[in-house]
């Protein structure tokens, strides 16, 4: 803790070392390493049905996390995702229940996810509230609608179609699943990274006072965001609810703190200003192949999960512990 | 005299008067002096842990962790007392109490050196605490068998007509009610949270306070582990699980800015009992109890818009931000 003259370098990094040092070459290297232990750890995981399987481990929380991602860049968060993706899929099996085709089931998952994310973008934009107690109040809602309406009893009557979403495939070990997430995920990277609507995500949340008088509607910005996280909640609802072919209330419980953690985890500042979606690819890429190479490991869920929990608080503290030593 | 009847205090005395009175009206066996003291013996664990919350709260930040924390605290000492009958009430108290403040240090280290922010901290830590009861118990369950009669009747115990449980809920209200506006750390948390630069100017330790208010939160999450086990009588990785939202809850209809710096101890104590009367009336008046989430939900939510408003009108904002923290 040496206090000098500060030390100015006269000349920048080269664009290599730029790359090197990046969060997402960081994340890079993690998830190759991850793979190379795993297929030493497990005879059973170099195999492209066994790698296809892993997939369905984090293509789900990932849709969530390409629009929470803008979201939290934003300065946002919504922590009632889980509960959404819990409402939406209740409201699927009650139309099924009806003997609602496939195309009203899809529509009704994703009306009622963006119905949610409007409820918390007006709460949060309208009325200006602070969106992590808004949020935290509609999970306990949304999802308390959901046991209002089903209780202790199950939804199952879906029809065989609707399987298409959660268990088809495209070619060969592509699923639908995992197409749909590399989609989402060129839409999202393109919304952000090259368009003016991602400029002004940046601007807001560096800096909202700022960017209002830059001409950004930013009540409106973040309006449109929360309603995208609720429109991906409910894509990701059609998406389980399709794969288990049943749903209960706890559906997607504590996904949440999953979906938070991958968008931390890919480089984006929980504060708000940085990130991008690569590094949430990434981040989404790691998680999989972690729970997945400790399930074949036979490590329960529960214990994957103080991992997960780690995880989030040790990405975020690493660089800060880092930035300390150094100083 | 006008201010005092417009607050939020009085505006929850009134709903609750309301509220016992509708159904008093319908079930007059409700308002019975014996089923109010079963509700304040039932809401006391909420009570315990809402008092911790409001600090933390107060200071800006806020504990998703209790829950978890409660439970690990729960199952250890259930182990404790599984494993050794012998160790007195006493012991696993203070035991209770410790290591609530060790789990609750850790996320006050976590905020206060790192600067982590207290959502992520607590996310993280509620995760982790509760995996680690899995890896304890190794996902066993200790049942009242195991469980020896003074472990287990220690917080039903009658004192004066009502059960410890309840005393202690009393004692830490009165505590807090005390040491919120007479001793130095309770003025802190105000200070930090109504302007942390201001604190700053004044001589006061943003972290340190709130690392202070964490600790306390977790000790208060520990010793109530302790009592929510012997009450139940039984330990697994699952109890009081979501219990932190009904904990936030409770502050936030009670007046609890979540903006930090507002609220008063009173507030809580009214919004936790609300809580605590909605949950066992719902039964009497024949609602099925999975009702509770949702309207504790649209509490929240309806209770944060009155914050808000309440906000509005707030005095000129000086100093924007310390240097620094110096």
């Amino acid at each position: 803790m040496s206090v000098g003259a500060r030390h100015i370098p006269d000349r920048m990094h080269s664009p290599a070392a730029r790359l090197l040092r990046r969060w997402e070459t960081l994340l890079l290297a993690v998830a190759i390493g991850i793979f190379i232990a795993n297929s030493l750890a497990s005879p059973y995981f170099l195999n492209a049905w066994n790698l296809s399987d892993a997939t369905f481990n984090f293509t789900e929380k990932a849709m969530i996390a390409f629009a929470m991602a803008l979201l939290i860049i934003a300065g946002e968060i919504d922590l009632s995702v889980a509960a959404i993706v819990a409402l939406a899929s209740t409201a699927m099996g009650a139309a099924a229940e009806a003997g609602a085709g496939v195309p009203v089931l899809v529509l009704v998952g994703l009306g009622t996810g963006l119905i949610c994310g409007a409820i918390n973008g007006v709460l949060v934009t309208g009325l200006g509230l602070p969106s992590i107690v808004v949020t935290i109040g509609t999970m306990s809602l949304f999802r308390g609608i959901a046991y209002i309406v089903l209780g202790d009893q199950v939804y199952k009557a879906y029809p065989p179609e609707f399987a298409v979403f959660g268990q088809g495939y495209v070619w060969w070990v592509i699923s639908v699943e995992l197409a749909l997430f590399a989609v989402l995920a060129v839409i999202y990277g393109v919304l952000l990274h090259r368009t003016s609507f991602g400029r002004a995500v940046y601007a807001i949340g560096n800096n909202p006072t700022g960017a209002l008088f830059s001409g950004i509607r930013v009540a409106r910005v973040k309006f449109v965001l929360f309603l995208l996280t609720g429109l991906m909640s409910g894509v990701a609802a059609v998406c389980l609810t399709s794969r288990l072919g049943s749903t209960r209330p706890s559906i997607a419980f504590a996904w949440e703190l999953e979906v938070v953690t991958m968008v931390v985890l890919g480089g984006v500042n929980i504060l708000g200003g940085s990130g991008s979606i690569p590094g949430v690819v990434l981040a989404a890429v790691v998680l999989g192949l972690v729970t997945f190479g400790l399930g074949l490991l036979n490590v329960p869920g529960i214990v994957m999960s103080i991992f997960v929990g780690l995880l989030l608080i040790g990405v975020i503290a690493l660089p800060r512990l880092w930035a300390m030593g150094r100083r | 005299m006008s201010a005092a009847l417009r607050s939020r205090e009085a505006l929850l005395v009134a709903v609750i008067a309301l509220l016992l009175a509708v159904i008093a009206s319908r079930f007059p066996g409700f308002v019975a002096p014996s089923n109010l003291s079963a509700v304040l013996y039932d809401t006391a664990p909420l009570i315990l842990l809402a008092l911790g919350q409001t600090a933390v709260i107060l200071t800006r930040c806020i504990d998703l962790s209790v829950a978890a924390n409660l439970a690990l605290t729960g199952m250890l000492c259930a182990m404790l007392n599984a494993a050794a009958p012998g160790v007195p009430v006493v012991a696993i108290l203070v035991l209770a109490a410790g290591m609530g403040a060790v789990l609750g240090a850790i996320n006050g280290i976590l905020v206060w050196k790192l600067t982590i922010p207290p959502i992520v901290v607590t996310l993280g830590t509620m995760t982790v605490y509760r995996g680690l009861i899995f890896v304890v118990s190794d996902g066993a369950w200790v049942n009242a068998h195991e469980m020896s009669a003074a472990f287990t009747g220690f917080p039903r115990q009658a004192v004066l007509g009502l059960p410890v449980l309840s005393w202690i809920a009393l004692a830490a209200a009165a505590l807090a009610l005390v040491a919120i506006v007479r001793t130095p750390l309770g003025r802190a948390l105000y200070a930090v949270g109504g302007n942390p630069s201001a604190a700053v100017y004044a001589g006061i330790d943003v972290g340190r306070t709130q690392f202070l208010a964490f600790v306390l939160s977790g000790t208060l999450a520990g010793l109530t582990g302790y009592l929510w086990v012997a009450r139940y009588a039984v330990a697994y990785v699952d109890i009081a699980a979501g219990f932190e939202l009904e904990v936030v809850a409770a502050c936030v209809i009670g007046g609890i800015s979540i903006a930090g710096g507002a609220g008063t101890v009173v507030g809580t104590l009214l919004g936790a009992l609300f809580l605590g009367i909605v949950k066992n009336a719902l039964p009497v008046v024949g609602v099925s109890p999975f009702w509770q989430l949702a309207i504790s939900g649209a509490a929240i939510v309806v209770a944060v818009a009155f914050n808000a408003r309440a906000q509005r009108r707030r005095g000129r904002i000086i100093l924007r931000r310390a240097e620094a923290g110096s």
